[in-house]
């Protein structure tokens, strides 16, 4: 019923607004074609596939021998990334929504609950990507996208400063920051007091405290694992390196600011990902990217996050869009076209292991070997607010144990309903 | 009815003066140049109606036909008829009124009374789709085979080369058994078998409705269902799946074949098990007033809602006046003929006005920051005031980036009606030897309020969903200490029903967001009629 309220409310406004441009297609059916190849032959069967502008061409080359081979039609339409998600919950319902899109793995939970996302089997393929990116794109025990590409946020260092060796352990690089006389050992984005637990997942895991406990499939559930002896002393930690304690990890720095003390030589080590390198060398600061350090004895496991492409659940013709991913975009050349298009770490391995000659990619791509994909189940929505806040005021001087604590049943509590 | 017939009295009325002129969108005289662009402008009209209906009619959606073809018809009639002469004028008015306003709020109060949100989107067909889509794996240990398709007149069957080099064919019906004398092609797939005929790749995949019934058909591997079927995702390799749910239509039930566990279709619009457990596809239902009972029973937000509440009204009726006032005082100031440059001043004083709300919110929030911001800094010595994380300071610090934002309008507002006043009145006022102060309280204030007061209301509504303000500035922290909320000190209703229904993070309650956004519609609603009725006092004063 709503489904054709929604419908029609998009087809008359659409009308009204594009007077004179109108074709008839009412609904929003007509969209910008980007690529319409040589269809040799078949009767014109057509997938429409929703991209960003970035993997635009790289996809429209990997289509070209898909539609020569095939005789269909692969139809892309650029859309932006942020508006991606919701244009493919709303509209996939409906019918009008495309049969392939690009996505988030972070994505998925929302579109698995909505009914949208159909499964894709890789079969032996799988094997060719890196373990996380298809354990980021698995949900319950199964596949539902064909993983493109992966970031990982690692801890960067000034190496005119500290020189290209990764410290071990957070007390390490501490001594090492204070040594090189700089103003700030280290600067870690807190999201100027909202808190930004993405920032500090590393950190966090290394001591044991995982957001979500994971079953042994590699799926989380909805089981926090944040509680316990392990996040308290995660807690008492942050407590003890905010404004209560060292104050090396002050709430008010934001993005902007971390970029800009980085870069001024006023800090020799920062947590950021792939994004911000670009600023770095725009800024004509030689760094080093090594795996975040541990600061609670285990391993730092970082949120990795991971893009694919999404099956429409209600595509018509599933069969072609299965084809053209599994046997067209998940190969090595067009992985490659892909990276070539937008340089992000590869989930493909053998490319992975090739592009990493550039040690900086090296880096990220060690880091994010060493994380466990952000959750994707819905409940990871309603974890933010809370834990941000939390951590803020802990490096604020409240209570580690008792702040932290209530945060966890604050979040049971909301999870659970 | 009466604008009817008042425009036939008056037609009436002058038919008996000259004889009435024809009007240029009926007339013939001449070129019949009004006809033609009328004839062209209502073709163009009927061409974008016939689109939508057409549109409609190929997405099923009845409501929007039966509605585009009563607009269409009645511009038809109004346009080309002598006797609606008024509804000419409001016809086009109306339609936009209709389309864009009454629809949204109608649709509005539509989905308040469903459960549309994460996991009730769709309708129920998609969401058994769904959860059949998600309970069918393929078995762990099970190869690739290189598959064809074939037929034997209607039926479609699957043929396999297994990795015996032997083919197997079957059917939906038949499972798979081995046909020796079929071929194999370099592909590795069977491109002869005796009896079937093999549809080539290129037909499989080109044809929609073909490919549909491939997608669908699962060739079982032997008479034991346990054992998994073969299923196609390309059309080229297959390979055996299992599913763990059976949908039954008749009784609306799906079961877990391995555990006999039946989930049902709940009036919630969920699947849901006798223990509780629920698949997590569901569909959309009405839920009658539950939202709205939610919105004032959830224990977890009737207290920190009370709070935001309170302060919502607080901010509004605070940067109202505060705005306002300096905004006059100012205003005041600046009107005297004595000061020099006044053209330039007033110029300046609008700038912040000219500036984007989001660009400025940002602004102000990077120079609030304790650490590296100006403000501390230049204002306060130094010291470590945290705008952001304590509650009085961070609703002082959003009225006063709200006060920087807005008073410039005050201003503008305030210099015109100034200059507006009638000179002759303040001038009595000074030969009766009124002071200062009696000419503002007595003459001046009542007389600006008379023009500026429809305006206050407005600012005042406007505050009240000041949602871009407060969710780039403060993004509505810091939380309510003690409370399980996520909802902060500096929340606005409006930020509230977002925090609430989820929108902002990854499951969403649109009916939830929906009812709320009523509710504050009715609030402000209220409250405006009754100041509006105030105002037009102060004009009975005059």
């Amino acid at each position: 019923m709503r489904k054709h309220l929604g419908l029609g409310a998009l087809a008359v406004t659409s009308a009204m607004l594009l007077v004179g441009c109108s074709s008839g297609g009412g609904g929003g059916t007509s969209a910008p074609e980007a690529s319409e190849g040589g269809g040799t032959g078949g009767s014109g069967a057509e997938i429409v596939v929703w991209t960003d502008a970035e993997r635009e061409q790289a996809i429209a080359d990997a289509a070209v021998a898909f539609e020569e081979e095939t005789g269909a039609t692969v139809t892309l339409v650029a859309k932006n990334f942020e508006d991606l998600r919701n244009d493919f919950l709303a509209q996939v319902p409906t019918g009008e929504g495309p049969d392939i899109t690009v996505g988030a793995h972070d994505w998925l939970g929302a579109l698995v609950t909505a009914g949208v996302v159909n499964t894709v089997d890789l079969g032996e393929k799988a094997a060719n990507f890196e373990q996380v990116a298809i354990d980021a794109m698995t949900y319950e025990g199964q596949l539902y996208a064909l993983p493109y590409s992966l970031e990982a946020m690692a801890l960067i260092q000034n190496t005119a400063l500290v020189g290209e060796e990764a410290p071990a352990t957070w007390d390490e690089m501490i001594q090492k920051g204070l040594a090189a006389g700089t103003e700030r050992p280290v600067v870690l984005n807190t999201g100027s007091e909202v808190g930004d637990a993405y920032t500090m997942y590393g950190l966090q895991t290394s001591f044991g405290a995982p957001v979500f406990v994971q079953d042994e499939s590699g799926s989380y559930t909805s089981e926090l694992g944040m509680g316990g002896p392990e996040g308290e002393a995660f807690a008492q930690w942050l407590h003890g390196n905010g404004t209560a304690g060292t104050g090396y990890i002050p709430t008010t720095v934001n993005y902007d600011i971390n970029i800009e003390l980085f870069t001024s030589g006023q800090t020799p080590y920062t947590i950021q990902g792939p994004w911000a390198i670009n600023a770095f060398a725009d800024a004509g600061v030689d760094v080093a990217v090594n795996p975040i350090p541990s600061a609670g004895g285990e391993t730092a496991a970082p949120f990795v996050g991971v893009q694919g492409f999404y099956l429409s659940s209600q595509s018509e013709n599933a069969l072609l869009a299965t084809d053209f991913l599994v046997n067209y975009l998940a190969t090595e050349d067009a992985q490659r076209a892909l990276y070539e298009a937008d340089p992000r770490i590869p989930a493909y391995s053998t490319l992975a292991e090739e592009v990493a000659e550039d040690p900086i990619i090296a880096g990220f791509l060690a880091s994010a070997q060493n994380g466990v994909p952000m959750p994707s189940i819905p409940e990871m929505g309603s974890v933010w607010e809370f834990w941000n806040s939390a951590q803020s005021q802990i490096l604020n001087g409240a209570d580690p144990v008792s702040t932290w604590n209530k945060m966890v049943t604050d979040v049971e509590a909301e999870v659970g309903a | 009815m009466t604008v009817q017939e008042d425009a036939r009295s008056r037609s009436a009325t002058r038919g008996d003066g000259p004889p009435e002129r024809e009007s240029h969108a009926r007339g013939w005289r001449g070129l019949g140049w009004g006809f033609l662009v009328k004839l062209l402008l209502m073709a163009l009209v009927n061409a974008i109606g016939l689109s939508v209906i057409l549109g409609a009619v190929r997405s099923e959606s009845w409501f929007i036909l039966g509605a585009a073809i009563v607009l269409l018809v009645a511009t038809d009639v109004i346009y080309f008829t002598k006797r609606a002469l008024p509804l000419k004028y409001m016809a086009p008015g109306l339609i936009f009124l209709l389309v864009f306003q009454i629809f949204s709020l109608v649709y509005t109060g539509y989905v308040a009374f469903t459960n549309y949100g994460s996991g009730h989107s769709g309708s129920q067909a998609q969401a058994v789709q769904a959860a059949l889509i998600q309970a069918e794996q393929r078995v762990p240990d099970s190869p690739s085979y290189p598959l064809s398709v074939v037929s034997r007149g209607d039926e479609l069957g699957f043929a396999i080369a297994d990795s015996d080099g032997d083919v197997r064919v079957g059917t939906e019906l038949e499972p798979l058994s081995v046909q020796p004398d079929a071929e194999v092609g370099g592909a590795g797939a069977p491109t002869e078998v005796p009896g079937w005929t093999v549809i080539p790749r290129a037909e499989v995949l080109t044809d929609t409705e073909l490919q549909q019934r491939v997608t669908a058909l699962r060739v079982p591997v032997s008479d034991d269902p346990e054992e998994g079927s073969i299923r196609t995702r390309d059309g080229t390799s297959g390979a055996v799946y299992l599913s763990s749910l059976d949908w039954d239509p008749d009784t609306e039930t799906l079961t877990e074949t391995a555990t006999g566990k039946v989930y049902s279709a709940s009036d919630r619009g969920s699947f849901v098990a006798e223990d509780g457990s629920s698949l997590p596809a569901g569909w959309s239902v009405p839920v009658g007033f539950e939202n709205f009972v939610r919105a004032f029973t959830d224990t977890n937000y009737a207290a920190p809602l009370l709070q935001v509440t309170v302060w919502t009204f607080a901010f509004a009726i605070l940067t109202t006046l505060s705005s306002f006032g300096l905004g006059l005082l100012l205003a005041i100031i600046y009107n005297d003929s004595r000061v020099r440059g006044r053209k330039l001043i007033r110029t300046l004083f609008i700038l912040p006005y000219a500036f984007p709300v989001f660009m400025s919110a940002l602004l102000w929030r990077g120079m609030l920051n304790p650490e590296f911001g100006i403000v501390n800094d230049l204002l306060f010595f130094g010291a470590d005031l945290n705008w952001f994380q304590d509650p009085t300071l961070a609703r002082f610090a959003v009225l006063w980036v709200n006060l920087w934002l807005s008073f410039p309008y005050w201003f503008l507002v305030c210099t015109g009606a100034l200059q507006a006043l009638p000179a002759d009145t303040l001038e009595a006022a000074e030969i009766d030897g009124a002071g200062r102060f009696r000419r503002f309280r007595s003459i001046m204030l009542p007389l600006l309020l008379v023009s500026t007061a429809p305006l206050a209301i407005a600012s005042f509504a406007f505050s009240f969903n000041n949602f871009t303000l407060i969710y780039l500035l403060t993004g509505g922290g810091p939380n309510f200490a003690g409370s399980t909320s996520q909802l902060g000190a500096t929340d606005l209703l409006i930020n509230a029903v977002y925090q609430i229904s989820g929108v902002s993070g990854g499951s969403s309650d649109y009916g939830l967001a929906s009812a709320l956004s009523i509710i504050i519609f009715i609030v402000i609603g209220a409250i405006s009629a009754v100041a509006f009725r105030q105002t037009r006092k102060l004009e009975e004063m005059q």
